[in-house]
């Protein structure tokens, strides 16, 4: 169990021997986050093994028991999350190597995107409700810093807006910490979760519920919330965008949201069958006002932003259902999206290495210069439309399942039908930049970061057609924490 | 609980400062005074009247101490606001630098 501390212990370590290093060889921080972030998915996928069985791994620090000390709590849920960010943070930090060409103190670039996986490997681990908040604030930080990264003018306009609504959401989730802690007089996820039990269904437990929610939901950017994001994504340097759209969001927001509404608060679609209506709702706003909004887009990354906000929808839209299929259907969505839109990312970032050029009627052609990239983007593109085998379809597949056998048929309907809208504004990019004929010169992206995209389109080929191992071992384990509800309660306070 | 509800009215003055002010250091500060409810609001949760240190000492054991648990949120709270603050106001510094203005209605390059 000693890898539950080292996946926060070693990019904290990193991003701290990059400054110092990096002032005696310049080629250090690269070297030094890529091989990090390697061994972080190594780490990762030794974390799925070590789950299967078990149903919690507990990791009490300085031996204290668990109401009393902090705990890293890593249940199979955790361990999906954690695999996720690895799997994402070791392509972008595999593409940024080539791409911060173009930057000048690559240093912090790299101390930045460590501290960044540090936040977001704390979050998915973390037992404890004040350093949840801890880590969800080192990870926003260096975020804002990252987004504003090249300091010119829109990007620090940019950083401003996201500075702005995350610090508003921080300090309302602080809030509820410190009436949480008010009324129960504990941190420990778990033993506030028992606390809950007793004041269920009381004004106070919905009003926290609220204020968790509304600050869940800003870092997801659901729609009422959702403004930041399509400035904020597109001005980062692509491989942060590529980090914050594939899983940055889904960690702030959908994991958060997901293991408070199960595992803290109990609640399921049977006992509470308004409230998930109100997140089916959430989910199918943003998956219908943001989709219609990105057709009309003209900036490439930007266009990607206001898909990510649709996409997120639709992970929202599944956990609302909430039979079994319906959640299993966003788990896998996490995965299925994270991995496709961080590629389509990368290949906007590897068009703008090349070109120097995001608006999209301006480019053109670039299918036949750059072959890689195009290809990249488009299984990428088909994967997020949900076309077999690859594995975005396995995930839309689950969530309609999951909305039929609850009875709702025409939001199967919406849900699918809206792939028609997907469909729409990634043919809008094709067209102008693949296919187009317009003689922009180009030749195709560095080594690296092909490297990149096209190890993230063997992943998305080869786990969907491994569809079937990766339910087993991964998406069902994880669904089953979610659905285990306040039995979380038992395993890591039963076990003392 | 009157003092409970002063640190929330607090908390919500900070917000409409952030809201509705137009020049970016007064949202700063609005940010400052959200952060601070919060961090009296803790301060006050652990608060006792007429009780001591929670210090323990071989010939004494105090039964009736302040909760030190909200303290130590507090202090690390701050250490938070203080980075998050800096980053602010060094973002309020470029943005000059780059729009000539503090007024939010000014800064409007992105659209769309």
């Amino acid at each position: 169990m000693i890898f539950l501390p080292l996946l926060i212990a070693l990019p904290l370590f990193s991003a701290f021997v990059i400054p110092l290093l990096s002032k005696l060889w310049k080629p250090f921080a690269p070297v030094i986050g890529n091989i990090t972030t390697f061994v972080l998915f190594i780490f990762s996928l030794y974390g799925i093994a070590a789950i299967q069985g078990f149903p919690m791994l507990v990791y009490k620090f300085g031996n204290w028991p668990p109401p009393i000390g902090i705990i890293f709590s890593f249940d199979a849920f955790s361990a999906f999350m954690v695999f996720v960010i690895s799997i994402i943070v070791f392509s972008g930090a595999l593409f940024a190597t080539k791409y911060l060409n173009h930057y000048t103190g690559q240093w912090k670039f790299w101390t930045l995107y460590m501290l960044l996986t540090t936040g977001l490997m704390g979050i998915s681990v973390t037992g404890d409700l004040f350093n949840m908040f801890v880590w969800i604030e080192i990870s926003a930080i260096a975020s804002y810093a990252l987004v504003s990264f090249g300091i010119e003018a829109e990007e620090l306009e940019a950083s401003l807006k996201y500075m702005v609504m995350g610090e508003i959401a921080g300090m309302t989730l602080l809030l509820a910490i410190a009436l949480i802690y008010a009324k129960t007089s504990t941190l420990n996820l778990a033993d506030i979760a028992l606390s809950f039990q007793t004041i269920q269904y009381s004004k106070f437990y919905w009003s926290i519920l609220a204020l968790l929610l509304f600050a869940f939901s800003v870092k997801a950017a659901l729609v009422p919330f959702h403004f930041w994001l399509p400035d904020a994504h597109p001005a980062a340097p692509a491989p942060i965008s590529s980090l914050l759209s594939g899983v940055f969001i889904k960690v702030l927001g959908v994991y958060t949201s997901a293991r408070f509404i199960f595992n803290i608060f109990g609640l399921t679609r049977e006992n509470a069958p308004f409230f998930f209506n109100i997140l089916v709702g959430i989910g199918l706003l943003s998956i219908v006002y943001a989709g219609i909004t990105a057709l009309s887009q003209k900036d490439y990354k930007r266009l990607l932003g206001f898909s990510t906000i649709s996409q997120v929808g639709y992970i929202m839209l599944g956990l609302g259902i909430g039979n079994f299929y319906g959640i299993a259907g966003a788990v896998l969505y996490i995965l299925a999206h994270g991995i496709s839109k961080a590629l389509l990312f990368l290949t906007s970032g590897s068009v703008v290495y090349v070109t120097g050029e995001r608006n999209i009627e301006k480019l053109g052609g670039l299918g036949e210069s750059m072959p890689t990239t195009a290809w990249s983007f488009r299984f990428g593109a088909l994967s997020l439309i949900g076309l077999p085998p690859l594995i975005g379809f396995f995930a839309k597949f689950l969530i309609a399942l999951g909305a039929i056998k609850q009875g709702f048929l025409w939001l199967a309907i919406v849900a699918i039908g809206f792939s028609g809208v997907t469909l729409g504004y990634l043919l809008k990019i094709e067209n102008n930049v693949y296919l187009k004929k317009n003689g922009v010169e180009a030749k195709e992206a560095p080594f690296l970061m092909r490297v990149a995209m096209v190890f993230l389109v063997i992943l998305l080929l080869v786990l969907g057609i491994g569809y079937k191992p990766l339910m087993d071992f991964v998406i069902q384990p994880a669904t089953d924490a979610l659905l285990r509800g306040t039995e979380y309660i038992n395993l890591i306070l039963g076990g003392i | 609980m009157l003092i409970f509800i002063s640190c929330i009215i607090l908390f919500l003055i900070g917000l409409y400062a952030v809201v509705a002010k137009r020049n970016l250091l007064k949202i700063a500060i609005g940010f400052c005074i959200m952060e601070y409810a919060v961090n009296m609001l803790f301060a006050l949760i652990g608060f006792k009247s007429g009780a001591i240190d929670p210090v323990i000492t071989k010939v004494d054991m105090p039964h009736n101490f302040v909760d030190p648990l909200p303290q130590a949120l507090v202090l690390t709270a701050i250490v938070i606001g203080v980075g998050t603050t800096a980053l602010f106001l060094s973002f309020i510094v470029r943005i000059y630098e780059k729009f000539k203005t503090l007024d939010v209605s000014e800064i409007k390059k992105l659209k769309g």
